[in-house]
């Protein structure tokens, strides 16, 4: 494997391997300089058409302290502008000399698209509806550092499932690593068929809170109201939101859980998503070296399992270098 | 080092087996316990000394040097281990994963280092953990601890402690163990 397009090419082993790594770039992380040298004189090229803070900034850091340079492309300041497609763009900015492309898109599919096209390996930062295989890794970590392992736990999902890739990749690596999955949503805003989702559903949030370890809400995509798939965002609150009121009727164990960005008072009460039970922000911290542990696992390790069987590396440099201690 | 150099060469990951065995689970107690009297002897003491065991062959071998340097000198010494893969010059060329988490709790600023490995052999895992150090600070200086030198150096490095010098083809793999030293290959 070398790219990482979806959760489902990382298979609970792929998932494993990415967490075991991070564990080591956390220590990285920690350090008083927090870089290594294991990517150096590689190009991660950030190429996002659409905005994004967190996501491109937490790569663009991974890069950097793994050594290896990169560039962004951000589509308001390039030829997109002038009407380059996007496989003109990858085919120029590959004719540059780069290692990795971390691609966003708000179309499903655009990753893989990318992948067949280019040569470099790509790593899907969230394409259209579809996934976001970063933020699920970096989400089962901080679970894991929580409550010890996944499996088992009761994991709810809560709110916009419809429009969210978080919501696709999270189902795939919570049950990957053997989760309880349960979405709860009103009915307008999950998938039209949710036939193969190895989850159960419910429109409760009172009924499902009692049992939960973990409280996973997703952003109410307040610029998607315009479809009138619920009346009003109060009466969302009202039904699926992390009230105080419900938060307390979380088990203690329970830990909340957000891919931010939060719309508080919607989704989460402000009191909710500070509380110590809301591991927001370490979600977000985790992020950078989960990021580190696939870029490496990607473009440096030469780990079996995301070996790059159609780039093998040159066999005689291989041989020449045979013993090495 | 006996499991990262198995790892490291090819056939990746093969099973090794022994041919002979050169040293004792004794006589490495008996050149460890020479060795921390060396280190004490060169150091004037153990003021500001500490040791780091590299992943994962150094690291129980530091661990006994530990407790002999304990009972001569009556001082628990810092320790801790530390895992070169990022740091490593063959990243791309070969599978290069770390065995472990490092765990260096300590300043280094103004210390001495004692690096311990179980086998010295190109001295470019020793290259790295030189590099990868000075990521935690700038020691006062450091020294190299290894239980076999088996030669065929690559680079400008020497062992400052060394357990036992042992010539070797460059196709043989020493392996440090419960057993013992141990001379032999790897075969898939």
């Amino acid at each position: 494997m070398r790219h990482l397009l979806s959760i489902a090419d990382l298979g609970t082993d792929g998932i494993e391997e990415v967490l075991r790594l991070t564990d080591s770039f956390v220590e990285v992380s920690e350090r008083a300089i927090p870089k290594v040298p294991a990517l150096r004189g590689k190009t991660v090229v950030s190429l996002f058409y659409e905005d994004s803070t967190r996501t491109r900034l937490s790569f663009e850091t991974a890069a950097r302290r793994l050594g290896a340079d990169t560039m962004t492309f951000s589509v308001t300041t390039s030829s997109v502008k002038k009407g380059e497609s996007v496989r003109d763009t990858v085919q120029t900015i590959e004719a540059m000399g780069v290692d990795a492309l971390v691609v966003r898109h708000g179309s499903a599919g655009v990753p893989f698209q990318v992948a067949r096209w280019g040569t470099s390996a790509v790593i899907n930062a969230g394409d259209g509806w579809h996934e976001h295989p970063t933020q699920a890794l970096l989400d089962c970590y901080t679970i894991r550092e929580r409550l010890g392992s996944l499996e088992g736990r009761h994991i709810a999902i809560v709110g916009d499932i419809k429009h969210s890739r978080v919501a696709r990749s999270n189902v795939l690596a919570f049950t990957a690593l053997g989760a309880e999955v349960t979405l709860v949503a009103p009915p307008t805003l999950l998938p039209s068929s949710l036939e193969g989702w190895p989850v159960t559903v419910s429109h409760d949030l009172d009924d499902t809170i009692k049992s939960l370890d973990v409280a996973y809400l997703l952003r109410m995509q307040r610029e998607r109201m315009t479809e009138a798939l619920v009346p009003t965002l109060r009466e969302y609150t009202a039904g699926y939101g992390l009230t105080v009121a419900r938060a307390a009727r979380l088990p203690d164990r329970a830990i909340v859980m957000h891919p931010g960005p939060m719309n508080r008072g919607v989704e989460i009460a402000p009191e909710v998503a500070d509380a110590p039970n809301a591991v927001i922000l370490d979600q977000v911290a985790h992020g950078v070296p989960v990021r580190m542990a696939v870029l490496f696992l990607l473009l440096g390790s030469g780990s079996e399992m995301f070996a790059a069987s159609d780039r093998p590396a040159d066999p005689a440099a291989v041989e020449e270098e045979v013993v090495r201690g | 080092m006996a499991e990262r150099e198995r790892r490291i060469t090819p056939p990746y990951g093969g099973v090794f087996h022994a041919r002979s065995r050169v040293m004792s689970p004794d006589d490495i107690q008996r050149a460890l316990w020479r060795m921390a009297h060396e280190v004490i002897e060169r150091n004037h003491g153990l003021d500001n000394v500490v040791l780091i065991g590299l992943q994962t062959g150094g690291v129980p071998l530091a661990g006994l040097l530990a407790d002999d340097l304990r009972q001569i000198e009556d001082i628990e010494l810092p320790l801790g281990t530390l895992d070169v893969a990022f740091y490593r010059d063959d990243i791309g060329l070969r599978p290069v994963l770390p065995e472990a988490v490092t765990d260096i709790p300590f300043d280094l600023s103004n210390k001495i280092v004692v690096l311990v490995d179980d086998v010295l052999f190109t001295g470019r895992t020793i290259r790295a953990a030189l590099d990868a150090l000075t990521d935690f600070g700038r020691p006062r200086s450091v020294q190299l601890a290894v239980m076999i030198d088996r030669g065929h150096r690559e680079l400008p490095i020497r062992p400052d402690y060394v357990g036992k010098n042992l010539p070797t083809r460059r196709d043989e793999v020493v392996n440090v163990g419960p057993l013992g030293v141990e001379l032999g290959e790897t075969r898939k």
